[in-house]
């Protein structure tokens, strides 16, 4: 299977994941000495180095699956996902380097359904025999602003 | 002008009790908007504008709002800072369109090219003599008579703040000696370096936030979070400071001294099985002779001052309907961080933000009470924990800096 159709297939797993609330699944996606942040477009251009959410660690990423779980208070609400094509950039020989763009709707436990986020996953990915998991993804939103608050990751 | 054409100050269902009783209506009623732009963010109060390092060059400046009102920061060829109105005197239009830019030598309307210095005085009209002796204004026209409202700036440790108001005190003196010495353990002698900027769009009034930000009784009662680890339970040390004219405050959490804490039974946020896989999350390194672990300091209107842990924040909200809010958050650090605290901070800002462990909640919790009030306008909030005071107290099971915001905010409102 070509690398494009491999990360393609990697990413729709990962947008079903979410989408599914199966978050207990998605630290899988990375190694364990990974980097997940979500940012915005302007941060991003200016090299600030703080996310929304920053997390260093698969550890990081299981424990803000326990919070969203047991600790923190919000409005049940979901996501749909809409996964662009990736753009494949330089290839070693055990990673990949993808941008892939997105779209994220939400849907509020009243009903709402509003496009919450759009952006770009820049990514580095860890191609292993097991399959491909994220060292790095780097979730860069085209906004700066964010309605209310994010619970669920992108 | 006919009597009808004057603007009247609308009349408003009025503020029957003490500062014990909020009414519901002051967080619905569309008129008040305005009466709170004039009399609140125009009033005589500080507003913050930007960080003096953001407008570090002669040229530079940043576009920010005081209340509902669009504003530019520039510093001058003199290395000094102003603020002005961004609005051309000329038709109104904005002067300036984008967040921030530099190397500016004047401003110039887009829309007739009406040109600004970088203190936000008109410096020329185009066409003011006409074409070939034809047009132009007339010879009696001043463009020194014709400017967009300026502000008076101060600094405060490194932050810009502006006011359009000839009464308002030094900032000094309006936030008081407490909360002066917090504005100083943190920013102090330190060069700070922003490392993050983000929106959270609030579906509620601002005071709903203004409140939120000084009501230390929710914090270990809304967010589980902070109780699960010890991070900030009304048991543990610290206390609320009050400013003398109500509207600044300070909350202290001290780090724990006693691992095990009972006066939370029975409460939903008791789980003391709950424990973190990365414990860098909470790995703090004390930076100040103290223990304290988490400070909220607030100022009257709209500004938080904020470090947990090792993380460091600064908020400012404007309102942009009467049930709209931004949030703007401005993370930062210490120019002189070690690679090694630069990263603790990233990671212990997840405790904050849009998607903060212990912060997200708040993004949600004005708008639980924006539609709960829906038609309640007639009733009132309880706002009596800790007594009727605005004092400080060495408790922060207490909600005397909201009756000390709205001390402030019925001040100046005359409401």
């Amino acid at each position: 299977m070509s690398a494009l159709l491999r990360v393609a297939g990697l990413n729709a797993a990962y947008a079903a994941t979410i989408d599914a609330d199966r978050l207990e699944a998605w630290p899988d996606f990375f190694v364990d000495d990974c980097l997940y942040k979500i940012t915005s477009a302007e941060n991003h251009k200016r090299g600030y180095s703080a996310g929304i959410v920053y997390a260093d660690s698969r550890a990081m990423l299981r424990d803000r699956v326990t919070a969203l779980r047991t600790a923190n208070i919000y409005e049940r609400q979901s996501y749909r996902h809409i996964v662009s094509l990736p753009v494949l950039g330089a290839t070693g020989a055990d990673s990949i380097a993808a941008e892939t763009p997105f779209l994220v709707a939400r849907i509020m436990r009243d009903g709402r359904t509003d496009l919450f986020a759009s952006g770009v996953y820049v990514d580095r990915i860890h191609d292993e025999p097991e399959g491909l998991r994220f060292q790095e993804r780097i979730v860069v939103c085209d906004s700066s602003h964010f309605d209310t608050l994010l619970a669920i990751p992108l | 002008m006919p009597d009808a054409l004057l603007p009247r100050r609308p009349s408003f269902p009025g503020w029957t009790g003490d500062l014990t009783r909020v009414p519901f209506w002051v967080y619905s009623d569309e008129a008040l908007m305005k009466v709170e732009q004039d009399q609140v963010f125009q009033g005589p109060v500080w507003n913050f504008l930007c960080l003096e390092s953001e407008i570090a060059n002669p040229g530079d400046w940043r576009t920010t709002f005081v209340g509902q009102m669009p504003v530019v920061v520039a510093r001058g060829d003199d290395g000094s800072i102003a603020a002005f109105e961004n609005r051309c005197a000329h038709r109104g239009a904005l002067i300036c369109l984008d967040n921030a830019g530099s190397g500016a030598k004047d401003f110039q309307c887009v829309y007739h090219s009406w040109r600004y210095d970088l203190r936000g005085n008109l410096r020329s009209v185009a066409f003011q003599r006409g074409v070939k002796g034809k047009g132009g204004m007339p010879p009696g026209f001043r463009v020194e008579e014709h400017s967009p409202r300026q502000l008076r700036v101060t600094i405060l440790n490194g932050l810009v703040f502006g006011t359009l108001s000839d009464n308002t005190p030094a900032i000094e003196d309006f936030i008081g000696p407490d909360v002066l010495a917090r504005f100083e353990r943190v920013l102090g002698g330190r060069k700070i370096e922003i490392i993050g900027r983000f929106v959270e769009v609030l579906p509620n009034n601002w005071k709903l936030y203004a409140e939120n930000a000084r009501d230390s009784y929710h914090a270990s009662l809304l967010h589980l979070f902070f109780a699960t680890f010890k991070l900030n339970r009304l048991s543990q040390g610290g206390g609320l400071v009050v400013s003398p004219n109500g509207g600044c405050s300070v909350s202290e959490t001290i780090a724990p001294t006693e691992l095990d804490d009972n006066s939370y039974a029975g409460m939903r946020s008791v789980d003391d099985g709950y424990r973190l896989e990365d414990l860098r999350l909470m790995d703090v390194v004390d930076e100040h002779p103290d223990r304290v672990r988490h400070q909220i300091v607030t100022v009257f209107p709209n500004f938080v001052l904020q470090k947990t842990q090792n993380a460091m924040a600064l908020r400012f909200f404007t309102p942009k309907a009467v049930d709209r809010t931004n949030l703007e958050w401005i993370y930062f650090g210490y120019a002189d961080d070690t690679p090694e605290m630069r990263k603790r901070r990233l990671r212990h800002l997840n405790l904050g933000g849009p998607a903060g462990f212990v912060s997200m909640e708040d993004g949600c919790v004005g708008g639980f009470v924006e539609r709960g009030i829906a038609t309640a306008g007639n009733e009132s909030a309880i706002v009596e924990m800790g007594g009727d005071s605005i004092a400080s107290q060495p408790t922060r099971a207490t909600e005397a800096s909201v009756r000390g915001f709205w001390s402030l905010w019925r001040q100046v409102t005359g409401l």
